[in-house]
């Protein structure tokens, strides 16, 4: 039953030998071809390269070589390049790239002796919230098969929600890794802006996206972050700062801890199931000797609108590069150049992916630019602003990772306006550049809840303290569907 | 704030896109949504705020101008859709 420990836990039975990689690669790839029928989770399962690294990470346990990650599973999400494999982004666009490089995080996961077991499933170039925008089909909510997994890192959460992996990589530009993780159960983390290396990591908002892990607690969330943080020079928007054992103050007491609440995520939108629960785990925090303050975001509302500006602006231009010319899908028989651009991107693109370069093209167009991006730019800065006078008298905010539980598949996929407001509470640390979690506080209607951390810059290691601290006290972390377990 | 059908499909060419008439209307109608979501932002007087664009202040870092990449032409267009003597071939620019 390896598939219902954590990595912390599969990591101590290899350092003691009692299991080996090859063995646990084995159960988890026979998981996903018992499972991934039902939840459409992978895109692509590289069993053959996943054993041949378990070898090789078997021999260097033998030699005694061995790191904390060496021999355990994992799946990346499909974003990231992935030599001589196809990544996809889970678009038709790409549906034929074999990547000829590695991303940075593929790399150093690799380099630290993980097994890659495949490439999961994601709302077309990450654009999305219910991971409905994948051209490889819709991803199952593990918890309920006609609900959608949030998104867009929605193949890691339902993989790693039914246990087809121990962890998992996604990305975030406006709550991909922490809504999905909120929908399913999990334990996710954005990093600060810069912390992780985007080199390799197929670019939608580049001025916001950032990897994370996808995993079943706090504890383990700190072994990934441990190896894919740190400077990259391939990486020009990379942060030379040292990274520090973000596994060594879990244990750390919170008593004392200033948690802000800004009244601004706790009005209107949330529906009352989820507010329930949320405050629950916030009096879970009061009694564990947290001091609760009321703050405010006073510009947090405008994210939405300042989000839907600044990342289409920036997929507008990022895609461009997809032109049927060096790489990706092109249109059969065109006519001229012309002709090549426009029909291989009409044919390669899905209609969210168009919608968002239409948007983006419109904003930075003469006689918008002023009024859309530049405004927007402005109050990207008041809102960022705002956590910068919130972390002068906190030491993390909370509040509700995501205004509802997972809706159903297509519920939300007529309206773009009302899916976009599935991130309204994730966004603005995006927008700040800020660390944030989610975490299990809870559930209702037996589906999940997640409780959102946001920290200060390159404030990991507290967010990790914080949650590790609540998953001593409470057990819905440790809450598996119950088909999976 | 609506856009009709023309300056869609003006949108679309500038972004180099191909849409079917069919669909013109459809995104008239999901383009106008999320503008109007934009008019909130109108609601807040910005005069004097620096527009920011990244989350760290930080400057574009320099290197030592050397070769730091090796040739891998043959690697790259294995998975372009048509090459020919190492060149990648599109239909033809110039009469």
């Amino acid at each position: 039953m390896y598939h219902t420990k954590t990595l912390a836990e599969l990591s101590r039975l290899l350092q003691k030998r009692e299991t080996s990689s090859v063995e646990l690669t084995r159960a988890f790839l026979d998981r996903i071809s018992t499972h991934d029928k039902t939840l459409n989770s992978f895109i692509t399962v590289t069993a053959d390269q996943a054993l041949a690294q378990a070898k090789h990470a078997d021999a260097m346990i033998q030699r005694g070589e061995a790191g904390a990650l060496t021999g355990l599973p994992m799946a990346h999400k499909d974003i990231f390049c992935t030599l001589d494999v196809k990544t996809s982004c889970g678009s038709k666009m790409l549906d034929n790239f074999i990547s000829p490089y590695n991303a940075t995080v593929v790399e150093k996961l690799a380099a630290a002796g993980m097994v890659m077991l495949g490439k999961t499933n994601m709302d077309e170039f990450a654009m999305g919230s219910s991971n409905e925008t994948s051209f490889y089909g819709a991803v199952k909510n593990p918890w309920k098969i006609s609900a959608v997994p949030g998104g867009s890192s929605g193949g890691s959460a339902a993989a790693v929600a039914a246990r087809l992996a121990p962890i998992a990589t996604g990305t975030d530009t406006g709550g991909s890794i922490r809504q999905p993780a909120a929908l399913c159960n999990l334990t996710g983390l954005k990093p600060t802006y810069g912390r992780v290396s985007r080199y390799g990591m197929i670019a939608f908002a580049s001025s916001l996206d950032q990897a994370g892990p996808m995993a079943q607690n706090a504890e383990d969330c700190a072994m990934m972050l441990n190896a894919i943080s740190g400077f990259d020079e391939r990486d020009s928007t990379s942060l030379d700062k040292p990274v520090p054992d973000y596994g060594a103050d879990l244990n750390r007491d919170i008593k004392g801890l200033k948690i802000g609440l800004p009244k601004e995520f706790f009005g209107d939108g949330m529906a009352p199931g989820v507010r329930e629960v949320i405050n629950k785990a916030i009096e879970q925090y009061r009694s564990m000797g947290a001091e609760i303050i009321e703050i405010s975001l006073p510009n947090s509302h405008l994210s939405v609108p300042v989000y839907y500006v600044v990342a289409p602006a920036e997929c507008s231009s990022n895609l461009s590069r997809f032109d049927g010319v060096r790489f990706g899908y092109r249109c059969k028989d065109p006519q001229d150049l012309q002709d090549l651009y426009k029909r291989s991107r009409g044919e390669g693109f899905g209609a969210e992916v168009k919608r968002r370069i239409m948007i983006g093209t419109y904003a930075l167009s003469a006689g918008y630019y002023d009024a859309y991006y530049v405004k927007a730019q402005q109050l990207r800065r008041m809102i960022s602003d705002d956590f910068e006078n919130a972390f002068k008298q906190v030491d993390v905010i909370m509040g509700p990772t995501a205004p509802d539980t997972a809706f159903n598949i297509g519920e939300k996929t007529s309206d773009p306006v009302a899916m976009y407001l599935s991130d309204i509470y994730t966004i603005a640390v995006n927008l700040a550049g800020l660390p944030g979690m989610s975490i299990p506080a809870g559930f209702s209607n037996n589906m999940p809840v997640g409780l959102q951390l946001i920290g200060n810059y390159f404030d990991e290691a507290r967010l990790l303290n914080v949650a590790h601290q609540y998953q001593l006290a409470t057990d819905w972390h440790k809450q598996i569907p119950e088909k999976f377990i | 704030m609506s856009l009709g059908p023309d300056e869609v499909k003006k949108i679309a060419h500038l972004a180099r896109l191909a849409i079917d008439d069919k669909d013109v209307e459809g995104y008239a109608r999901n383009l106008s949504n999320i503008l109007d979501l934009f008019t909130q932002m109108n609601t807040i007087d910005t005069t004097g705020v620096a527009p920011m664009a990244h989350s760290q202040d930080v400057s574009q870092r320099l290197r030592e101008d050397v070769v730091s990449e090796h040739s891998q032409r043959e690697r790259f267009q294995k998975i372009a859709p048509q090459t020919e003597n190492g060149l990648y071939l599109v239909p033809k620019v110039i009469e």
